[in-house]
């Protein structure tokens, strides 16, 4: 019996070594150059020289459009190439903001424009907020121990997967004029409603299906941090007996607020950028009142008859500036927690 | 030693190269969308070219309308894009399109036969031979004969009005108990027709877009007092923001409209969707207080200028364009044709559906009394600036979002932003 467990011993070993050989090999390869940064450049130049592909990712894909796009705001015209373009300065800019009361977009020279923004406004007030909340709630449920828990996990998680274009359908199908929704209700005996032609149900009917669509996602992370959350904290204010909502308020809370945050965060970007699924659903009808910036962006860039790439690169940029915002705000949360925590 | 492998390795490398070139030489793409059975029927005689040429290969792409119309543009101002494409928005990018004429067996088949349609699809102010079209398009009405029946209510006659067929519409839907009375697309084009009707002009002295007149005010506002008063279905309108199509088809289809304002293309859709489900007829455009003018149109066959194989690429076109191979076309899509030849000739449409061969003709009778002005639209370069603007605000009017005059003050500072824009 020792003997076979020192021969899979050394076989272990001899297979581990072997593997070992290739990567030996590469280090020996990369020795060299990496040791001749670190004396040319020092620690920092090392630092530099490993975040270089990353940067140059970012760069090329993230920077370098985002200039582009800055460029293409300063000029005029339908032609795609910006060589093509006519430099207008600030002029587009100044299109957007040709309002006299920007919360009457009828007083706007480019009214869908504000109409996209006030809409994307109320959406990411609603959408977020109940987003969170029922994320929240149903992270708290699933942490239970309930029955076919891995199976009710699933099931949340399930829309994720789906495609926004799927998801869009599958809710066009059920409250369209024939769709299920009025299907069911007339089998029950109540008059059939067109959700999708009413300005309220359908902006209600964007909020909820985003809600459904994504949850999955953001109950995951909530989820993930109710399970580190130790259990005998718990077990502590059991025993002190304190009440349910103060050991909510108390350890819950307090403990979940960094995954809270990056969930209000990825939440509220995710909000801001809402296009493809309200696309399907609504297109952006009825009237306008479904229409949000992503789709104005589309709609002058590149589905209009006369598309006018700098107009709808003005108001990207415009929306970029607003998620740097939000981006920023969430840093300035999250350092200043991290300030309260080390002076604990 | 080294010398004498490299060079067959280099020899057989240029051969690879020089191969492949060769067959990228001979590939011609081709981005097509289908409205019924067109794709297969295309697929069937490309089918056959190719194997009467074997050195060329043709691709089909077959992809959606929004495709062609909001993808295909953008890779055309790219200098990118198929080698041919079947288009509806030919004047407005005529400058990306192949010129034909020398590269064509017969420029002059080309223009004796196509030649009523070919200032649709060119720039203005030259000769290009650009394309064909695969069909020509109309725009008319169509009633649900059944539900008109059972509502003991009379199909409208010839020269009926939009009132008339209106008020007929309404009885049958108060009768059948049906959503809406009447229906029709969410699209510039179909709602310019009764628009002209009741006296409406677009181009100005100038050739630019004319501010909106009291002949579209006259329909506009009727249009939407039928959408508030529900004799005009509302779903379609107000279904999409911006200038999105929505057609009314499945509507009509699922006997939820009485009558249907569309076009010729919702034919061969209707004779396989009804089928034997309710009886159908064309009616051909209602009158207004000026004509009864039904909106020509359709969609071109084009030849793509970035094309790597320009001469392989008039093949095709040649073929394509052929008379027995348009006459095939169109007798087993059951478009109308545009070859004046064909035309002539007559046609045996391939259907036993005696609905579709009697809605086909009255079509091709209705499109012998068109507007001046209806056929001059779809060759004048503003149209579709028109259309999207009367979209985007007319729904927005439809939803209740402006008042009529409000939508006619934004329809006319949309085109007038777009003009500016275009003079960039």
């Amino acid at each position: 019996m020792a003997e076979i467990s020192r021969q899979t011993s050394q076989t272990g070993q001899s297979l581990g070594e072997t593997a070992m050989v290739p990567v030996r090999l590469a280090m020996g390869v990369i020795d060299a150059p990496l040791r001749w940064v670190q004396k040319k450049f020092g620690l920092g130049g090392m630092a530099a020289f490993f975040l270089l592909p990353n940067m140059l990712i970012f760069g090329i894909f993230v920077l370098l459009p985002f200039f582009i796009n800055f460029a293409y705001s300063m000029t005029g015209g339908t032609a795609l190439f910006l060589s093509d373009r006519t430099f207008v300065g600030a002029d587009q800019y100044a299109r957007l903001f040709d309002c006299s009361n920007y919360l009457n977009p009828n007083t706007c020279a480019e009214d869908t424009f504000w109409t996209a923004v006030g809409n994307t406004g109320w959406f990411v007030v609603l959408q977020v907020t109940l987003m969170i909340a029922v994320s929240l709630i149903t992270a708290l449920i699933l942490n239970r121990n309930l029955m076919a828990r891995s199976f009710w996990r699933a099931v949340f998680f399930f829309p994720v997967l789906l495609s926004p274009v799927v998801v869009g359908l599958i809710w066009k199908w059920i409250l369209q004029r024939q769709g299920l929704l009025n299907f069911g209700l007339y089998g029950f005996g109540f008059d059939p409603h067109v959700w999708l032609n009413d300005r309220n149900w359908a902006f209600a009917a964007t909020v909820g299906v985003s809600i459904w669509a994504h949850m999955g996602f953001y109950t995951l992370i909530i989820l993930a941090g109710l399970q580190a959350i130790p259990k005998d904290l718990y077990e502590a204010a059991e025993m002190d007996g304190t009440r349910a909502m103060r050991v909510f308020t108390r350890i819950t809370l307090p403990l979940l607020m960094p995954n809270l945050l990056v969930v209000i965060v990825l939440v509220l970007i995710r909000a801001v950028q809402i296009f493809d699924e309200v696309y399907v659903l609504t297109g952006g009808g009825p009237g306008t009142s479904t229409l949000f910036v992503t789709q104005y962006i589309y709609e002058t860039g590149f589905a209009a008859q006369l598309r006018n790439p700098g107009l709808a690169a003005a108001a990207s940029i415009l929306m970029g500036l607003v998620l740097v915002v939000l981006t920023l705000m969430q840093l300035g949360l999250s350092r200043s927690r991290d300030k309260k925590g080390a002076r604990k | 030693m080294t010398r004498t492998r490299t060079k067959p390795m280099l020899a057989a490398f240029a051969v690879g190269l020089l191969t492949s070139t060769a067959a990228l030489a001979g590939d011609v793409r081709i981005m097509w969308y289908s409205d019924g059975v067109e794709g297969e029927v295309l697929k069937d005689l490309i089918g056959r070219f190719m194997k009467d040429n074997p050195d060329i290969k043709v691709i089909i792409d077959n992809v959606s309308y929004s495709v062609v119309r909001e993808q295909l543009p953008v890779q055309l101002e790219a200098g990118d894009g198929p080698d041919i494409a079947r288009v509806t928005a030919l004047k407005a990018l005529s400058k990306h399109w192949l010129d034909l004429r020398p590269l064509v067996a017969d420029a002059a088949y080309w223009d004796t036969n196509f030649g009523d349609q070919a200032d649709w699809m060119r720039p203005d102010g030259t000769d290009q031979i650009s394309g064909f079209m695969t069909q020509i398009t109309l725009t008319g009405g169509f009633a649900n004969k059944t539900l008109f029946e059972q509502a003991g209510v009379a199909l409208p006659g010839k020269d009926a009005t939009w009132d008339d067929w209106a008020k007929a519409s309404k009885q049958v839907a108060e009768s059948q108990q049906i959503p809406f009375p009447m229906a029709l697309d969410r699209s510039g084009h179909r709602l310019t027709a009764p628009e002209l009707a009741f006296g409406a002009n677009y181009i100005g002295a100038d050739g630019k877009p004319a501010p909106i007149d009291d002949g579209a005010k006259a329909f506009i506002s009727k249009f939407i007092g039928w959408i508030e008063d529900g004799t005009m279905s509302k779903d379609v309108w107000v279904s999409a923001a911006g200038s999105t199509y929505r057609a009314g088809a499945d509507d009509f289809i699922n006997g939820q409209v009485a009558f249907y304002y569309s076009g010729s293309w919702q034919v061969p859709n209707f004779s396989t969707k009804i089928g034997s489900n309710f009886d159908w007829v064309a009616t051909g455009s209602p009158c207004g207080p000026a004509n009864c003018t039904g909106m020509p149109g359709g969609a071109g066959l084009v030849a793509i200028k970035y094309t790597k194989n320009p001469k392989d690429v008039a093949k095709v076109m040649d073929y394509l364009a052929s008379e027995p191979v348009v006459k095939e076309f169109s007798e087993r899509t059951l478009f109308l044709p545009a070859h004046k030849g064909v035309i002539e000739k007559g046609l045996d449409f391939n259907t036993d559906d005696a609905q579709a061969k009697t809605a086909l003709g009255i079509f091709v009778t209705a499109s012998t009394s068109l507007a001046e002005l209806a056929r001059k639209l779809p060759g004048w370069a503003w149209s579709d600036t028109i259309y999207g603007a009367l979209v985007t605000r007319v729904s927005q009017a439809a939803a209740g979002e402006m008042t009529l005059d409000e939508a006619y003050t934004r329809i006319d500072a949309d085109i007038a932003a777009k003009v500016k824009d275009s003079a960039l």
